[in-house]
């Protein structure tokens, strides 16, 4: 186990770097760097300045090695339009979205799985196909559309819930909703396809011999073991809940990094941009390594390997 | 015949179908047999002869909305099972019938401990405390001998080789202290040298419960070790059924005897295997007469047109074929 | 001591070529009566055609001009509601702009992307799948590690800093979602190669001195055609919502070029008076992904139902 923990985290650190020298040669792409980064009113002297901060009077080489020294410090540039270290910026809107994923992820397996298994349990009858109407329907609707319809219906026509900002309990209804419905759909078919699999196995004709009740094999034997590939898709939908945050967010103006992440394309905040990009790919890598190793705790064939 | 009185398991007539979208495999065609108290009845044939699907139907553990019993009786200890309510079945499954099944590589639950899966079955003896549970869980284990049963208890199964995970699969189906087991090719799966000690471990447990066991299986070699008597099984229907030393040593119907004739023999001169010719029929589409006919050596016309009824050989020995005596 | 066992009887040995995609197509109602060919999805048929019929023939199809601005009939809605003229069936927008018109030339754009991106992203993925997998070895390994890192990381954020750094515009829009594309046609198409490279033709034209260029060309790309095709329909429907997307966070096409994205960014400011701007094209992103998807899943199930769990 300490073994695929350490894998684990040497493949994040690849991945990371990876990450790394692609932004840094995006940012180099256009041919001068120094325009991106600095806002439309810099002096000459500005120019100057940013040119030696950035090593570009050296070898690309250099200069990513600049980037990464200033990195590995904690300093990912200056947001052009904010006037602040990019740290800065996103580690004060963090906490924001931080508070809904985890309420969107409830909601998506909350009403995901139980629909899952019902809809294996039923298959082919009524129920599976109603589950999967929602399944298709959850991936077909552009989620920011979703997000303007909530609005609509709720905020404007029926007035009870709040269309934006932060605030009481009711302000996080619609945003979660919005986030956390095309999770319904993705938790409801791999439960129902992880359950129609294990259904067929043979410890569950073991334990429909020892005469155990149905409910019991379902719920304890079915369930437990069709939750293992369930788990390694918390990772990945983890990783869509953080950036269907930048269109959620930003349809319900709520202060996180996703709306960060879309100030910075508005206003082509190229530092802020770029800041953002590598840190919630250290966000996403982290929560993966997370689940990785919550999922090798789960399944004793690779906890007791 | 058989006295009724001795009787645990009457099986007369029993139909089970496949329902397939490609047209009904009936894979239990008219299946009759009967299973005494004690004994050890061997049921032998090819594969997709239909032998586990009969186990699954005495069981009635037929994968939902494939299969289904259409027609026929299952006599447990007097009582026509067939008719009973899916609770109702879950009450006498693993108490007055338990199965052991093939493959142990498959048959435990790999997220659960062994001691767990195990006190789930000892529990239908009765609620008890977990003390007193694991106590029997500990005894239990090393009844199919088993060492060190107490830390095998906390272990995976993915911890134990494959004889250990089926002598686990063995405990779990007699916890519940079974008159009828019915064991599905148990040995199929494993090592050479582990199939030996655990038909021994079998009969030991037989002996000692008094249990009857149905043996499925398609190795004569574990007919005359374990079986009592034996019925050989083709095509959907059983063609031959008596005590296994006659059945050795004069075998009647054509099936039987080709099969027997196959087995390759220690002692003897050595020549080529003989094999048989053809394939057995197609249990979507059955001829109207013996299954056999097409690579029966001594078929004629008669067996063509209609099925062989059914011909008393000994007190307790029946074959289905026309020329008994003849040939 | 065993019996000799004989293999059951019942099907019939598969062929050891795979049949070409078109073929399944085309045997519709026949077969050895399968039920489900009677199945064919209608209602996303004609859905996907009037889309295509309405972005091939927009300018013909277009009442007015989706750019012209005619502020007088600003905010009108559509034509069954009060207030509404026969004009402008959808109603307009805040410059006066008819939704229907830009509605139709948004599908052409729309369809578009969706065209270019999959054929450069699905044959980027198609080319590399076929290389890693049948060469293999190290070459396999290291095109496999970028194919893990790129479903580690979500494409939209390189597609965003693509359309910062290099502008905005329908080449920056292709590169970004190709990037979403490319790793999972890569890692299936491999798979199937994978299956491929052990098959009988394949060591036969070994054998015969084919180089491995032209055994990849000639014998293996045409037998992953099917899976290929299949993963083009079950990504379309990404591909719009991704165009969408990136076009509400304003990284697509610039306007006054109408994109269905765009439209929805542009009426959600205004949704309270005039519903209509945003809502509607929502519905035909919606109409257009669902029934490309229930196609693809369809076709998915003629050609090749092994890609289910897809």
């Amino acid at each position: 186990m300490k073994r695929y923990i350490a894998r684990r985290l040497m493949q994040g650190a690849i991945l990371l770097v990876m990450v790394a020298m692609i932004v840094f040669f995006l940012g180099r792409l256009t041919g001068n760097p120094v325009d991106l980064m600095l806002p439309e009113d810099a002096t000459a002297e500005d120019r100057e300045a940013m040119i030696k901060t950035l090593g570009l009077d050296g070898s690309v080489l250099d200069q990513f090695v600049i980037f990464v020294t200033n990195a590995v410090q904690g300093d990912l540039g200056r947001s052009i339009r904010m006037k602040q270290p990019a740290v800065e910026a996103f580690f004060d809107r963090l906490p924001n979205t931080l508070i809904i994923i985890p309420w969107a992820l409830l909601l998506g397996m909350v009403a995901g799985i139980p629909l899952g298994v019902m809809a294996a349990l039923n298959r082919g009858g009524l129920l599976d196909r109603f589950a999967g109407t929602v399944a298709v329907l959850g991936v077909a609707m552009p989620s920011f559309w979703l997000g303007v319809l909530l609005i609509f219906v709720f905020s404007v026509e029926l007035g009870w819930l709040p269309s934006s900002r932060m605030g009481g309990p009711d302000h996080y209804v619609l945003p979660v909703i919005t986030l956390g419905t095309f999770l319904v759909a993705g938790f409801m078919r791999i439960t129902r396809s992880a359950m129609l699999e294990v259904m067929e196995s043979e410890f569950v004709k073991l334990a429909r011999i020892k005469g155990l009740a149905e409910t019991t094999v379902i719920w304890k034997h079915c369930l437990r073991n069709a939750l293992i590939p369930v788990l390694t898709l918390w990772g990945v939908f983890v990783g869509n809940l953080i950036t269907g945050a930048i269109v959620t967010e930003t349809v319900f103006a709520w202060p996180g990094i996703g709306r960060l992440t879309y100030e910075a394309v508005i206003y082509r905040d190229f530092p802020l941009l770029q800041a953002v990009i590598i840190l919630k790919s250290i966000l996403i890598l982290t929560i993966n390594l997370g689940v990785d190793i919550l999922y090798a705790y789960v399944d004793p064939r690779i906890r007791l390997a | 015949m058989s006295s009724s009185a001795q009787t645990i398991l009457d099986v007369r007539d029993l139909h089970t179908h496949f329902f397939l979208r490609r047209g009904v495999v009936k894979a239990v065609d008219g299946v009759s047999f009967t299973l005494r108290k004690g004994e050890v009845l061997g049921l032998v044939g090819e594969s997709g002869c239909g032998k586990s699907l009969t186990a699954l139907s005495v069981m009635r553990l037929l994968p939902k909305g494939a299969a289904r019993t259409v027609q026929g009786e299952i006599v447990l200890d007097g009582e026509n099972i067939l008719k009973r309510t899916p609770a109702q079945m879950r009450e006498i499954r693993g108490r007055k019938i338990s199965m052991v099944l093939q493959d142990p590589q498959t048959s435990l639950n790999p997220v659960f401990s062994i001691g767990d899966q195990l006190r789930e079955a000892l529990l239908r003896r009765g609620p008890a405390k977990l003390k007193e549970i694991m106590k029997q869980a500990v005894a239990a284990l090393r009844r199919v001998d088993i060492a060190a049963p107490e830390q095998r208890i906390g272990q995976y199964p993915h911890q134990m080789s494959g004889g250990m995970k089926q002598r686990v699969v063995g405990a779990i189906a007699i916890s519940g202290e079974p008159e009828v087991l019915i064991a599905d090719e148990p040995t199929t799966a494993l090592d050479v040298t582990i199939q030996l000690q655990y038909l021994k471990l079998l009969k030991r447990l037989q002996r000692e419960n008094g249990m009857a066991i149905l043996f499925i299986t398609h190795d004569f070699g574990v007919v005359a070790r374990m079986c009592d008597r034996v019925a050989v099984m083709y095509a959907g229907r059983i063609v031959e059924c008596g005590p296994v030393k006659q059945i050795f040593e004069a075998p009647s119907h054509p099936y039987t005897r080709a099969l027997i004739a196959s087995v390759p023999k220690m002692s003897g001169t050595r020549g080529r295997l003989t094999a048989i010719d053809g394939q057995p029929p197609s249990l979507m589409d059955l001829p109207v007469g013996c299954r056999f006919a097409s690579r029966c050596a001594h078929v004629e016309q008669r067996c063509l047109e209609a099925y062989p009824g059914t011909t008393q050989i000994g007190a307790d020995h029946t074959a289905d074929c026309w020329k008994i005596g003849s040939i | 001591m065993a019996v000799v066992d004989r293999p059951q009887s019942a099907l019939p040995a598969a062929a050891d070529t795979p049949r070409p995609f078109w073929r399944s197509l085309l045997t519709l109602r026949g077969g050895a009566g399968v039920r489900r060919t009677a199945r064919v999805p209608w209602i996303p048929i004609v859905i996907i055609s009037v889309i295509v019929v309405m972005a091939v023939f927009a300018p013909l199809l277009a009442p007015h001009s989706p750019i012209d601005q005619t502020l007088r009939d600003k905010m009108l809605p559509p034509a069954w509601m009060d207030g509404g003229k026969a004009k402008y069936l959808l109603g307009t927008d805040h410059f006066g702009r008819d939704i229907l018109s830009r509605l139709i030339h948004g599908a052409r754009v729309s369809l578009l992307v969706a065209l270019l991106a999959l054929t450069a992203g699905g044959g980027v993925g198609l080319l590399i799948g076929i290389v890693s997998g049948y060469v293999g070895g190290k070459v396999d390994a290291v095109l496999m590690r970028l194919v893990d890192a790129a479903f580690t990381f979500p494409a939209i954020l390189f597609a965003l800093l693509l359309a910062v750094t290099m502008g905005q515009g329908l080449g920056t829009l292709v590169i970004a979602i190709s990037l979403l594309l490319w790793a999972s046609f890569a890692r299936v198409i491999r798979g199937e190669v994978l299956a491929l490279r052990q098959r009988d033709f394949v060591a036969l034209a070994k054998v015969r001195g084919c180089s491995t260029l032209r055994i990849m060309l000639t014998h293996i790309l045409p037998n992953v055609l099917n899976t290929f095709m299949v993963l083009v329909t079950l990504n379309i429907g990404v591909v719009i919502i991704a165009e969408a997307s990136l076009s509400f966070l304003g990284a697509g096409i610039p306007p006054p070029t109408p994109t269905w994205g765009l439209m929805i960014s542009e009426g959600r400011g205004r949704i309270a008076e005039a519903w209509w701007v945003a809502l509607i094209p929502g519905i035909a992103i919606t109409l257009l992904v669902l029934s490309v998807n229930l196609f693809g899943d369809w076709l998915r199930d003629r050609l090749d139902p092994r890609l289910r769990q897809l």
